[in-house]
């Protein structure tokens, strides 16, 4: 019972520094829009041609020559209704088409942050386990080069492979031509998610195999390392017991903080294999000019980041078994 | 057990000691580094001649990097790119930690800048580093200001949470509390007690940012938000490489990717061997 009430008192104050913060996102990303010297009005009649006193209308309608102040508070007030504006581009309320954009997105993400994940602990451990040997070395040496390498050109390279080469995967990712969107049958769409995928993973691995490997050889270094090798535990046992109990949580912890990152990576690889996502939609907005959309999307990128660094804090902070210990006691 | 001597011997690196070998290595980097950025200095953008006699042409002793669909030496074109993204990596990552320890020293003051400063970097941690890189890069209105701008704003962060936990350490020490029954002011203090402390920390930081700041300027630049497309930039380079994959020229991507992973990982060594000089606790890592 105690541990519930402690629970819901700390996502109660987590849920008001999150308030606090995305509202300083937004006046943060807002006053940077108010600054560009982007306009709407040219973006939204871009090809077609209108007279003087139309552009006036619109830039009437939509505010463009009010103070930010005003445009802020109007901008304010329709968000606490859930209206996010209508996106320029794509002609349809900015809600849905993040709703759209951001599942096909997370699909991605999720799938590939489970599969680095994975991979990288186990990759780490092993490497950790095998210090020093040439298994250790070529791990090792994979991560560093994977760090230094720029995500998108990774997945250029992996697209080249697979798409050009082999021809395994289309190389537009996208529906298939000549097929609506909602015709997409699930193995079109598994065929065009698999790539960006694999790409993500690979570069995911990097960061949790080198920290799951140091702390690995922290724990090897230990005293009660060294007392059940005395006792004559030896090999995956040990490690098992000894090394994957004390190292797993943390790492845990590292692969949800890595929100941040992982979205980043998303942006650039959908640009790359022009999987129809979130990371895709913004760089359009961006170029494009649509502001409403793009302000959406920085608050609802803000949102998945603060998320996971909120659930990387709860399971540091609830599930670690020695800590549960240790209230019992005190 | 493998006796770790036997595997020294055949190692002819074994005689130097480890502080020599540490010297070395860093002089080599950033010879390499020095050179590129010469080199491109040396390269007029006027002499990126198009030649279409020489269109498409795979990698070959004449041109090592290969040819594009305009002719162009893609070898003269990496380098000049590499050039001009070492240049603003280096004005980025000294503008960040400029703005790194203007705020580790500020939060120095007392407890409430210091909240205020956490405070900080949780904002800007919040958003995804590349989605606010866009924010300000667009705000500037893009080119090469937006993005060494952008670049700068987001990745002050790390060292400035390294410089706020290292001063804190220091503001409990004895000397310093001794100062200030002396009467010194906060600015002295900080000047002569905590400066020579962090120093070390300030370089490492700084060239740290270096390989991060090169990494997400060719990134926006790809996505088509940072340099003109007119400059021989990396990111310019592989966004223009993408239409030519499906064609087979498979050399207009390898190539300058490859060359700007090389210049990341030379940082990146450089950073940490540097580290191991200045700050010998780390040495034993």
């Amino acid at each position: 019972m105690m541990k519930n009430e402690k629970l819901l008192k700390f996502l109660g104050k987590k849920l008001i520094r999150f308030i606090i913060l995305i509202i300083f996102v937004i006046l943060l990303s807002f006053l940077l829009i108010d600054l560009s010297p982007i306009n709407p009005v040219k973006t939204y009649v871009s090809n077609m041609i209108v007279s003087q006193e139309q552009i006036a209308a619109l830039e009437a309608y939509w505010g463009v020559n009010q103070p930010i102040t005003t445009k802020l508070v109007n901008w304010l007030g329709n968000i606490i209704h859930g209206d996010l504006g209508t996106s320029l581009i794509f002609r349809m309320p900015v809600v849905d088409v993040i709703k759209e954009r951001f599942t096909a997105s997370l699909i991605l993400m999720l799938t590939s942050w489970l599969f680095s994940g994975i991979l990288g602990f186990i990759l780490g451990v092993i490497a950790g386990f095998k210090k020093d040997t040439i298994i250790d070395k070529v791990i090792k040496v994979y991560c560093y080069i994977l760090q230094s390498a720029p995500t998108f050109w990774i997945a250029l390279i992996i697209l080249m492979i697979f798409a050009v080469y082999l021809g395994w995967f289309p190389t537009g990712l996208g529906v298939p031509i000549g097929t609506l969107s909602e015709d997409v049958s699930f193995l079109d769409w598994l065929k065009r998610l698999i790539l960006p995928m694999i790409t993500l993973s690979i570069i995911g691995v990097a960061s949790i195999a080198l920290f799951t490997r140091d702390k690995l050889i922290e724990v090897m270094n230990t005293d009660y390392f060294l007392f059940s090798k005395a006792r004559g535990e030896s090999g995956w046992n040990l490690i098992k017991r000894h090394g994957i109990r004390n190292i797993l949580l943390p790492a845990i912890t590292l692969q949800f903080l890595g929100f941040s990152e992982l979205f980043g990576g998303t942006v650039l690889v959908e640009q790359v294999f022009t999987y129809p996502g979130i990371g895709q939609a913004a760089v359009s907005a961006g170029l494009r000019s649509d502001v409403p959309l793009l302000l959406g999307i920085v608050i609802c990128s803000t949102i998945f980041v603060y998320s996971g660094n909120l659930i990387a804090d709860i399971v540091y902070n609830f599930v670690d078994p020695r800590i549960k210990e240790g209230e019992d006691n005190g | 057990m493998v006796n770790p001597n036997k595997n020294k011997s055949l190692n002819p690196l074994s005689k130097i000691n480890l502080r020599t070998k540490t010297l070395l290595i860093i002089g080599l980097t950033i010879l390499i580094l020095v050179l590129i950025v010469i080199c491109s200095f040396f390269i007029d953008s006027k002499e990126i001649t198009t030649n279409f006699l020489i269109i498409n042409q795979p990698p070959s002793f004449e041109h090592l990097f290969g040819t594009d669909w305009l002719g162009r030496d893609m070898f003269t074109r990496t380098i000049k790119g590499l050039g001009l993204s070492i240049q603003i990596g280096a004005c980025a990552s000294l503008l960040s930690s400029a703005i790194a320890i203007v705020l580790a020293f500020i939060g120095s003051i007392n407890q409430k800048f210091d909240t205020f400063v956490a405070w900080f970097v949780d904002l800007f941690l919040s958003i995804p580093h590349i989605l606010l890189i866009i924010l300000i890069s667009i705000s500037l209105g893009g080119g090469a200001l937006g993005v060494t701008i952008g670049v700068a704003f987001t990745h002050w962060t790390s060292l400035t949470r390294v410089l706020r936990a290292e001063i804190k350490q220091i503001n409990t020490s004895d000397f310093v509390k001794l100062s200030e029954r002396f009467g010194k002011s906060r600015l002295w203090i900080a000047k002569e007690h905590i400066l020579p402390l962090v120093i070390t920390q300030i370089i490492v930081g700084t060239i740290l940012i270096f390989p991060h700041a090169i990494m997400h300027e060719a990134s926006v630049t790809f996505l088509g938000f940072g340099l003109s497309p007119h400059e021989p930039a990396i990111g310019i380079i592989l966004a223009e490489s993408m239409k030519y994959l499906a064609t087979g020229n498979w050399w207009l991507a390898l190539f300058p990717g490859l060359a700007l992973l090389i210049i990341v990982l030379l940082f990146d060594i450089a950073g940490e061997n540097i580290k191991k000089i200045l700050d010998p606790t780390s040495a034993n890592d």
